[in-house]
């Protein structure tokens, strides 16, 4: 029977993301409750991907697959890759995140293989030797779980969900290189380019703080004073629908229903009522601070803390009151 | 040129779900319902497509019992010229389910373009477009938010963290639709009334088993009660006290 986990270790420009680690942590958390391994698969051109740090996050053995045709992102060709490793490990279970990567490709290998996948969730667990997936449904209003009867079950992980963890002092994995001869003619995804948006480097799913502004911000030009006190936290700016429907935003910073569902650590939600659609796209943060004019808000009924004030006068107060005790340090 | 727009019937994003008794699934009976939000993207597109194109043929297809007819009504009121209703006693739960009875769906027609929504509201999986395309041997890109169809490849521009990728497909491809991919037009009154006279082809799918078993339905954790902490400028030394002491941020 089936006992390992393999994770797809999603990597960029040769350096594994964050989600790969909390990926293994997931997996790894699994692993432990079937007797089973926890195997990281690395696909990528070579070039510095950190074989190390997967075994430091969790990963037992490292399956690598190096080839310069994956230089550039390729569904197609990382699919082979997928369905290679599967054949080698013969997982219970086989974990990507949720990312606009692992999206693409766990469905794909999921219709491959014919078996089923649960995507984004927010939970997994061992239960009588089949996995079971907790996701989130209608924007987060309800948490619905599975029970995945299909070998390999296939998942994609939330990013948050799991946390990374530290990395543990000594540990290694057994590395070893599968050889996958990389069929290209049947290659029809063209990647040509990647452009990239200025501004923040962190995506907002990935972000750990969050400061976000709706309507109350009255103007564009106000949300500079977002904009200065997400940096003075070292963080990054998130919007409401309206404010990116009235184009004061771009669509990438929208959290909510119809944006980005974040789970940042802390959430500061300045100007913004509290629409059932934007909670659903927040409501996971750890720490949740809304400041409003309106005391009536729905926000407050969200947030740990509130200040009920106006957003103008509140957010330069606390972006200098932050420097200060950032120069103080 | 032929477009597949695959719709989907979901409960308004302003519902209040209410969980079944049997914590089996949710309750359906109060709810309103419209088309996928995610859709009217992917259906804006198509016509768009058409429309520049000067010829061509939109045909919407949706899975789901009698119901879905109301939303087969409203997209061929903004404009598909016909529909193909693959009828179902309920929308399945299970994406792999969904895509084997849309592809059964297309059985007999020959696409260029198959377009969906990035993702349903309700079940929010994000991954049909993706298994129905992989089912039928087609290239796909998911969360497209520009789409430009040149003869028979497709350039599109999707949505990645940090970014875009301007990826090229040779046509027939699969294409899921992400919010600004464009605006989508409001069905006129001449509209609604030329769908009436438009085609519905009602199809009977028997849908395959999900491997996948409900265990429960559950309402998210409830968050502690938190607290105002002050009115205005005056608030912000407590707050930032209360995040470093409290919270253990900052």
């Amino acid at each position: 029977m089936a006992q390992d986990v393999l994770v797809f270790c999603e990597q960029r420009d040769g350096v594994f993301r964050t989600i790969a680690l909390e990926n293994l942590a997931a997996g790894r958390s699994i692993s432990a409750e079937t007797g089973g391994q926890c195997v990281a698969l690395s696909a990528g051109t070579g070039g510095g991907a950190d074989e190390g740090l997967l075994a430091s996050h969790g990963a037992e053995k490292v399956l690598t697959v190096e080839d310069e045709k994956l230089a550039r992102y390729s569904p197609e060709l990382l699919l082979q890759v997928l369905d290679a490793a599967v054949k080698e490990v013969d997982p219970a279970v086989v974990i990507f995140g949720a990312t606009a990567m692992g999206k693409d490709l766990a469905p794909r290998l999921t219709a491959k293989l014919g078996v089923s996948i649960a995507p984004d969730c927010t939970g997994l667990d061992w239960d009588d030797g089949k996995l079971v997936a907790a996701r989130p449904i209608y924007a987060g209003k309800a948490t619905i779980k599975f029970r995945m009867n299909s070998e390999p079950a296939i998942v994609s992980v939330r990013p948050k969900a799991f946390a990374a963890g530290e990395p543990a002092e000594g540990a290694s994995a057994e590395t070893s290189s599968l050889s996958v001869s990389l069929d290209t003619a049947t290659v029809k995804y063209d990647l040509k380019e990647v452009l990239k948006s200025g501004g923040a480097t962190v995506d907002l799913t990935e972000a750990d703080i969050i400061v976000s502004g709706g309507r109350g911000m009255k103007a564009a030009e106000n949300f500079k004073l977002v904009e200065d006190l997400a940096d003075a936290l070292g963080g990054v700016v998130g919007a409401s629908r309206a404010v990116v429907d009235a184009d004061w935003r771009p669509h990438s910073e929208q959290v909510g229903q119809t944006g980005k569902v974040v789970s940042p650590t802390l959430y500061v939600a300045c100007g913004i009522s509290g629409a059932i659609q934007h909670v659903a796209g927040m409501r996971s943060s750890k720490t949740i601070v809304a400041i409003n004019k309106d005391a009536e808000a729905p926000i407050f009924n969200l947030a740990d803390y509130g200040i009920v004030g106006d957003t103008l006068e509140v957010l330069p107060a606390m972006t200098e009151k932050i420097r200060v005790m950032r120069a103080g340090e | 040129m032929k477009i597949a727009v695959f719709v989907k019937r979901v409960p308004d994003t302003e519902s209040i779900i209410k969980i079944k008794e049997n914590r089996q699934g949710i309750e359906k009976a109060d709810l309103s319902f419209v088309m996928n939000p995610y859709d009217e993207y992917a259906l804006e597109e198509a016509l768009r497509i058409r429309e520049k194109a000067g010829e061509g043929e939109v045909v919407v297809i949706s899975l789901g019992p009698e119901e879905v007819k109301e939303t087969i009504k409203s997209a061929l009121a903004m404009g598909a010229d016909r529909a193909i209703h693959a009828l179902v006693p309920e929308s399945p739960e299970d994406p792999v389910v969904t895509a084997q009875g849309l592809k059964a769906a297309t059985e007999g027609e020959s696409f260029d373009l198959l377009l969906f929504g990035k993702q349903a509201t309700d079940t929010d999986n994000g991954q049909t477009g993706t298994i129905v395309a992989e089912l039928m041997g087609l290239p796909s890109a998911a969360v497209v938010i520009d789409v430009s169809v040149d003869g028979d490849v497709v350039t599109v521009h999707r949505e990645i963290e940090g970014g875009e990728e301007v990826v090229t497909l040779p046509l027939p491809a699969v294409l899921t639709a992400q919010k600004g991919l464009n605006e989508p037009r409001y069905a006129s009154l001449k509209g609604i009334m030329a769908a009436k006279k438009k085609t519905v082809d009602q199809k009977e799918i028997s849908l395959t088993d999900s491997s996948r078993e409900v265990v429960s339905v559950e309402y998210p954790p409830t968050r502690p009660e938190g607290r105002i902490v002050g009115e205005g400028v005056e608030a912000v030394d407590e707050l930032l006290k209360l995040l470093r002491e409290e919270a253990k941020l900052l």
